[in-house]
This record gives C-alpha cells, structure tokens and sequence, in this order.
C-alpha cells in the first residue's frame, strides 16, 4: 500500500480524528516487529483515546500491537498481523506518589526510570529492577511479567501492583484492583493482565505498593569451581537467616562460576550480614564487588545478533543440574553459553554459535532437559527465521483450551497482537 | 433431590462421603456470617480429586448449582449453599502431599489447615505467611477462594503471593493444572485471578504453595496514645523513617476492655493501643526498634512496653486477634465490617466514624491493621433496643461508603459473598463488572460454581450489611470465632 493512499484510507481518517493527525504517522522499517511491517504508529493521549483506537480497530478489522519502551518486542511468536502500533509514550505521567502511604499511580508510557526518580525525592523505590529502565515503560514491564534480581526479595512485579487501569478492544475503560495495599473486592483483573502480553487490553495506567530506597547496599561474589558447588551455596544460603535482596549465579564457563549476594539495609547490619555470609561460604571466599553484576541479565540482551536468548524457569535446587548440562551440551558443539540463574530458580541462557543448526541442536537439549526437571522454557529473544522451527513458549499443560476462551471474552476479533502469545493467541 | 440422583451421588462417594440426613443438613447451611441461611439438597464430602471430578460432571449434566466449602469460617456468606444446589466439602481431603524444604514449596490437599502448613515446616525453620485470625481451623481452600490475610500482610502480603500452583475441577468436570512449582509458566496467569475468586471458577484438589524462613529475631512493641490518631501518626512516621515493620496494628479503647477481659493479655490502660512487630536480622531489628520507641514518644506515647519473652508476644498477639470475638462481651449484639483506607486517611476517616456514630447514639470499637489501612470498625448495639439495629446497619454502610470515598475498597479480608455483592457497583463500574463477568463465563460457562455470589443481582436496591448472629455450636460453647 502507498503512502499516500494510506493516508487518504478511511481507517486513516477515523484514526487521526480520535488522537490528533500530528499524533499518527506512517511505520518506518524500524516500526517492523519480527520483520512484520505495519502501516502507522499511532499515539492516543488518553486511556479513553486508547480504547476509541481499540474499538475502531475492531470494528474494521485491523489488528494494533502495543509498544512501550520496545525493549521486549521480539518477545512471543511472529505477529501474524499487524496495522498499527499503538505507542503509550505521551501516556507518561506519574499522577500521584501518595509517599505517606507508600503507593504511586502512574501512566503505562512512563519509564521505569523516570518513575524512580520522582519516587527517590521522598526516599522510596518500586522495588524491581526490570531490564533497561531508562526505555522500558511500566506498561511493558506489565505486560510482559519482566522481574529483576530483585523479585528475590520484594516478589514479583504481580506482587507489587495493587491495581490496572485497561482499555479492552470493545472500547471500554475498565479498572481492576484499587490504590489499598489489602483489597479483595472482586476477581484480581490485574494479575490476568500482568504477563498477558497485551492480548487482552492495553493497560493505561498502574497502582504499585513502594518500598523504602536502602540506606546502604553492598555486593559481594565468590568464585567457584564447579556448577554443583556453586547450586550447593545457593541453597545454603536460601535456607540462612541472610536477609539478602539479590542472589544469582553466573557462568560463562563450566569451572569458573560465579555467586553473588546482595544486602541493603542499614550499614550495621550490613556488616553483620556479611560475616555471617562468610561463616555459611565456609571455604569459598566472598569479596566485596562492583553493584553492575546485577546487570548481568541485561547484558546477555546487548548486541544479539544471531544469539538465542532463553528463559529457563526450574527449581532452586535444579540450577546446578541445569547449568550442569547446559556446559556438557554447548562445549562439543561450539556454543558459547552465558547463564544467569537467579536464586528463585529463574534462569537465563544465551546462546552464541556460528551456525543457526547449531543454535537448534543446543536449544532442543537444553529443553528436553527443563522437561524432564518438570520446568518451562521460553525462548526470549532468537533470529526472526528461527520463530518458523520452533514455538518460543514451549510445551503448554492443559490450561490452553481455558486460555483460548479468556482470549475470546476478552478481545474475541483477534485485535490486539494477534498470534504472539501462548498456542497462537 | 429425587432418590436416583441422591444413589448416584452416593456410588461415587460411598456412605461416608454423603451428607443427606434434615438434621446433618442443617450444620451446612451458613458459613461464619450466619444471618443469611439456606439448607443444601445434599453435602457431598469427596476423598479425592477424581472424586470431585465425578460429583461435578454429574452435576454438570444435571445443572446442579454446587457451593465448595472449607471449614466455613468465612466471614461473608461466600459458602452460603445455593438454592436448590448440593456443597462439596473439602474436609476429608487433608493431606501434605509434600514438603521440599530446600526449595521451600508445600504441596497439599485442599481440607488441610492453614496452620498445618506452618507445623510442618517448622521443625526446618520455615513458615507460612498469611494467617488469618482462624488459622487453626480454616483450610487453604478456603484462603485461596478468599484470598485471605491476616496481621502480617503488610510486610508479607496476602494469600495470592504465596500460591504457585493449583490443580482445580472446573465446572464440566475437567482437571486442570494452573501454575506450578516453578515460577513464570507461559500463558496467562490463572493463578493469579483463581485466588480471591471466591468458588465461582472451579474448586481447588491440590494447592502447590511457597513457605519462607522464619526471621532471625522478632520483637513487638506496644505503645500506649491517648487516641488512635494519635497512634496512627506514629505508624505513619515510623513508615517515613524508612522502616517496613512485619505488622502494625491499632486497637481502641473499647476493643482492648474487650481483649482483656476475655484473654488478659496485659495491655496498658490506655484509649488506644499500637502494636509495632519488627522481624529480620537480629542486630538490625534491635537497633531499628531503638528508633522506634522515640518516634512513638514524641507522637504521644506515654507508655512503651516491649514483649520481653516469646511467651508474653504470644499473648499479645492472642489478645489481638481474639478482640473480634470478645467484643460480644461487652455488647449483645455486633456488626463486623473490613473496609480498607489510604493509610493517610485514617485519623480523617476515623474522626468521621466518631462524629457518625456519636450521631447515631452508638458505640464502635475499632480495631485495625494500621499499616495497610485495613479497618476492622465493629459496630456495637442492642437488637432488643427498637430501632438499634436499624441504626447499626445504616452506620456499617456508611463506614463503607467512606472507604470507598476516600479511595479504599469495601473489604480488605473478608470478602464479597453474599453479604455485600449489592456494594460491588459502589466500587466498580458496569464495565468494570462486565470485564469481571466475561472471565467468570470463561472459567465457568454453565453457571454452577457458586452461582449467586460476589455480583449483584438484578435487583439493584443496596441490601443492608447484616448483623453478627453467632452460630448454634458457637452458642452451645464448641467453638469461638476469632
């Protein structure tokens, strides 16, 4: 389709009379999401602008993927269409820090970065650190479920989110949850949005819980030898008194892994913890190091080329078996592996090989070995070609069937992301 | 129920597992909100997940509306039987299928007790969180259709945060498996909305859920105000000192003449009381609990009292929690509502409550969850007084509409039920009900699962919050309701 003629369209039109004609334009080839290219990229100012796109793009017939930051859209299965983009980035206000009850109400466009910000004039934090907070947008963070090293301490993103605001495709605006810490008013609408990767509505708006910024914070890493040792460690220390708030391997290599820990708190107790991190280590020695080891997971994102980027979810006492095998497999094939495993058991591998064959032969070992440890692997970030070989979100249990219906109730015209999700949603 | 079904029932769960005599039927027919009352055709006590399956593919094919229930200490109605409907009781599946101490995950069956949880992994140095002041009756099950709470939520959160995996019977039938040990399963959170859903999706056969380490130290202090503003600045300034304490609670004068005469907790002789419990590492807590003592003072505290042994902690928090009960001996009769506010808008709210039922010429004892803002107003009358009890409930729907007003919800704990679905639209809107009502159609097409619950009927008029009635075997002295 021209240019032109798009712009003369009807939906074209109806579009620009709801957001603005300065609030829509053509999709460039950077607008393409897994070599998908849509027609425009539209802005909605309002969450009530958001559902008026909705509603229009599902009585026409065309389909909108919604973009934050764009830190996560080579998550999921290829679109199998896509019109629009519907970016939420002039939906970035933070509308209310109410600090004295430690919660803020804040727009999906905003980055998590610029949400930190305003937080930290009153000392308090929302305590996760999603991957490239300086593009990635609440709204992002929601819809796909991104937790950080953080989420060992302070839960999951689900755990720090009291309510939602969504636009649904049949253009209503709906709130799910409310501002109070405690609410049982109602099914958790927030929890189903959280993770659903935009399939069921556009979420506008979000309430978080806070918790207070630290008053010191200290990293410390031990080097071990094998990945066996290394799980063994972990575990020690899950099961200790430490009241730690990051705890995670990482390994490039089979014999050199590393573990590190994290304490906040205030500074007395901070040393308090580490000679009892000490004493657990027995012979492995921990050194004070560098806070950036906690960016390790967003490192394996930089530069991904033909790199597969896998999320590996077992048990904590599963990540020495993994990470085993993950070696044993990737050496005689020539993969280079990077492995970041957190304490919760949430593991992250990438993948570097000369051929994409290769990539696959790893790739299919490394799950049969997640099935058989009764875990699940989602292929994160992977060449778009590879997508047609192999479903990115792995073997399913039962629950599809009732998944496809929620699908159904919710956006039953297939507007919102068509294909990406689970089993085709 | 006509005979052919009953013995069809019957073949699935045998003589043991059928429930069907007028008397036995009786003991069913209200949950821990006894006002609302209704009398099942038949209870069905299944033993195992196929058998749940089967009572509930029979009565799919029969369009039997089916009510699950736990141990029926819920405080809303939510197991209400529905007319014309049979209860399936967890009960006799109360099984701990596992404990993975060094993953920190129990698996259990639904019927087993919240504080058998924490039993079983004590001996490790683990607990369960949540815990609801009927821990030691109520069953899992039952805190996963309520998403049930407890003192400690402020810092630990509620059920939701601790279940992973549940395998569930939906209403055709089928078994489904949502979640599981490990975190972040593909596909949409069911877990998520299945917790809180109150027994309208389906009923839970095994629960997969997470227990944490018991903290190192922990320590409760209690501060004397002369007025629960009083101590409600405190909590706030203790909250901007940069402190997350496991729990902060606030009971006034007349809950406190109620706890201590039921229990003798020993609490100082004070309008209003604040319970400060921090936990963590041992050198920590005690230099923060150093702090907290003059934040206290200088908000007013002219008395601060710190539990000196696990015993004397133990009979604070058991003078806490049974302050809901003990307020029948100070009163005949009394509402028990659980609105949650801003935290911030406690001493306004509260002076609000004061001023309405001074106006109404009735007493309210008020004890709280300071910390998440969770009200406990407990509304205090005489039904043999004309025109009290009318006063009562009209004062209990205000409280609720305050909550609302200043930004909070209509319950914190207890849930919707039956008792306050005609609330629901004070809170939410017809899209935001009709959203609710389009997963509800997902998980349960057929209408069976608990049909009559959390949504208002068509009837629009508001039904009025009803009044605490206590239970038969709590008036015959077998139980007490905490």
């Amino acid at each position: 389709m021209s240019q032109a003629l798009v712009q003369n369209n009807e939906a074209w039109i109806e579009l620009s009379a709801v957001v603005g004609p300065e609030h829509l334009r053509p999709a460039t080839p950077e607008d393409a999401v897994e070599a998908v290219q849509p027609t425009g990229v539209i802005a909605p100012g309002t969450a009530q602008e958001v559902a008026q796109v909705l509603r229009y793009c599902n009585s026409a017939g065309l389909t909108i993927i919604p973009r934050g930051g764009g830190t996560q859209l080579g998550l999921g299965n290829r679109p199998s269409r896509a019109d629009f983009i519907l970016s939420l980035e002039r939906l970035n206000r933070v509308i209310e820090h109410a600090w004295g009850d430690m919660t803020v109400t804040v727009e999906a466009g905003c980055t998590i970065d610029k949400l930190q910000g305003v937080l930290r004039e009153h000392g308090q934090q929302l305590a996760a650190d999603p991957m490239q907070p300086e593009r990635a947008t609440v709204g992002g963070v929601l819809a796909t479920a991104e937790s950080g090293t953080l989420r060992i301490r302070y839960g999951a993103i689900r755990d720090l989110v009291l309510g939602v605001e969504m636009a649904l495709p049949d253009g209503s605006v709906i709130k799910a949850g409310g501002k109070v810490v405690k609410n049982v008013a109602g099914y958790d609408l927030t929890k189903l949005a959280i993770g659903s990767l935009g399939t069921l509505g556009v979420i506008t708006r979000a309430v978080f819980r806070l918790h207070p910024v630290p008053v010191a914070t200290a990293s410390y890493v031990a080097t071990l030898p094998t990945a066996s040792e290394a799980s063994k460690l972990v575990l020690a220390i899950l099961d200790s008194h430490l009241v730690y708030t990051g705890l995670q391997i990482h390994a490039r290599r089979a014999d050199q892994i590393f573990v590190h820990v994290r304490f906040e708190g205030i500074p007395e107790s901070l040393q308090d913890q580490y000679v009892k991190l000490v004493r657990i280590a027995g012979e492995h020695k921990f050194v004070e190091c560098a806070g950036d080891v906690w960016t390790a997971r967003q490192k394996l994102f930089v530069n991904p080329g033909s790199a597969v980027i896998c999320k590996c979810c077992v048990l904590p006492s599963q990540i020495g078996s993994l990470c085993h095998a993950l070696f044993q497999q990737a050496a005689p094939a020539e993969v280079a592996v990077t492995l970041v495993a957190q304490g919760t058991g949430l593991a992250e591998v990438r993948l570097d090989a000369a051929g994409q064959q290769l990539l696959m032969t790893v790739l299919r070992a490394l799950r049969s070995e997640v099935d058989r440890l009764e875990g699940t692997m989602t292929v994160s970030q992977c060449p778009v070609a590879m997508k047609d070989e192999l479903d990115v979100w792995g073997t399913l249990k039962d629950a599809l069937p009732l998944m496809q219906r929620i699908k159904q109730k919710f956006d039953p015209g297939q507007t919102l992301n068509p294909g990406r999700f689970v089993g085709g949603i | 129920m006509n005979a052919r079904l009953v013995s069809e029932f019957r073949s699935i769960v045998g003589d043991a597992g059928l429930v069907s005599g007028p008397e036995q039927l009786r003991t069913y027919e209200c949950d821990g909100l006894t006002l609302f009352r209704v009398v099942p055709e038949l209870v069905l006590l299944p033993a195992t997940a196929q058998e749940v399956q089967a009572i509930v593919k029979l009565c799919h094919r029969e369009r039997i509306p089916f009510v699950a229930r736990g141990s029926g200490t819920g405080l809303s109605g939510g197991a209400l039987p529905v007319k014309g409907g049979i209860v399936i009781g967890v009960s006799r599946m109360n099984r701990i299928l596992e404990v993975d101490v060094p993953n920190a995950r129990v698996v259990v069956e639904p019927g087993v007790t919240n504080s058998a949880i924490t039993a079983a992994v004590s001996p490790h140095g683990y607990f369960y969180a949540p815990d609801p002041s009927s821990q030691v009756v109520c069953t899992v099950a039952g805190n996963v259709a309520e998403n049930s709470g407890g003192a400690h939520c402020f810092k630990y959160g509620v059920t939701t945060t601790y279940i992973l995996g549940l395998e569930v019977v939906v209403s055709d039938g089928s078994l489904l498996r949502l979640g599981g040990a490990s975190l972040d399963q593909p596909g949409y959170d069911l877990v998520g909305p299945f917790v809180g859903s109150e027994g309208t999706f389906g009923i839970v056969t095994k629960i997969t859920l997470r227990v944490i380490k018991k903290p190192e130290t922990t320590q409760t202090l209690m501060a004397a105000f002369n007025s629960s503003s009083e101590a409600g600045a405190a909590v706030s300034a203790i909250i901007a000192a940069g402190m997350f304490p496991a729990a902060l609670e606030i009971m006034d004068r007349l809950a406190l003449e109620a706890a201590e005469a039921a229990v003798h907790p020993n609490y100082p002789n004070c309008q209003s009381l604040l319970l400060v419990e921090l936990d963590g590492s041992t050198r920590e807590v005690e230099l923060l609990m150093e702090k907290v003592g003059p934040i206290c003072q200088s908000c007013g505290a002219w008395e601060l009292r710190l539990a000196k042994s696990e015993a004397e902690r133990m009979a604070v928090w058991k003078g806490r929690k049974a302050a809901f009960a003990a307020v029948g001996r100070i009163s005949p009769n009394y509402l028990v509502q659980d609105g949650v506010i801003p935290r911030t808008a406690l001493p306004r709210v509260l002076g609000e409550i004061d001023r309405r039922s001074a106006e109404k010429g009735l007493r309210v004892a008020n004890v709280f969850h300071a910390g998440d803002g969770n009200l406990h107003p407990l509304v205090l009358y005489d039904r043999r007084i004309a025109g009290q009890e009318e006063r009562a409930m009209e004062l209990a729907e205000d409280i609720l509409r305050l909550c609302v007003e200043a930004g909070g919800s209509i319950t914190g704990e207890h849930g919707i039920g039956e008792e306050k679905k005609q609330f629901m639209p004070v809170m939410f809107s017809a899209a935001d009900l009709d959203a609710m009502q389009r997963l509800r159609s997902a998980f349960d097409p057929y209408d069976l699962c608990n049909p009559t619950k959390m949504f208002p009927g068509t009837d629009a008029k508001l039904q009025r919050p009803v009044a605490y009635e206590p239970h038969p075997i709590e008036i015959a002295g077998l139980a007490q309701r905490y």
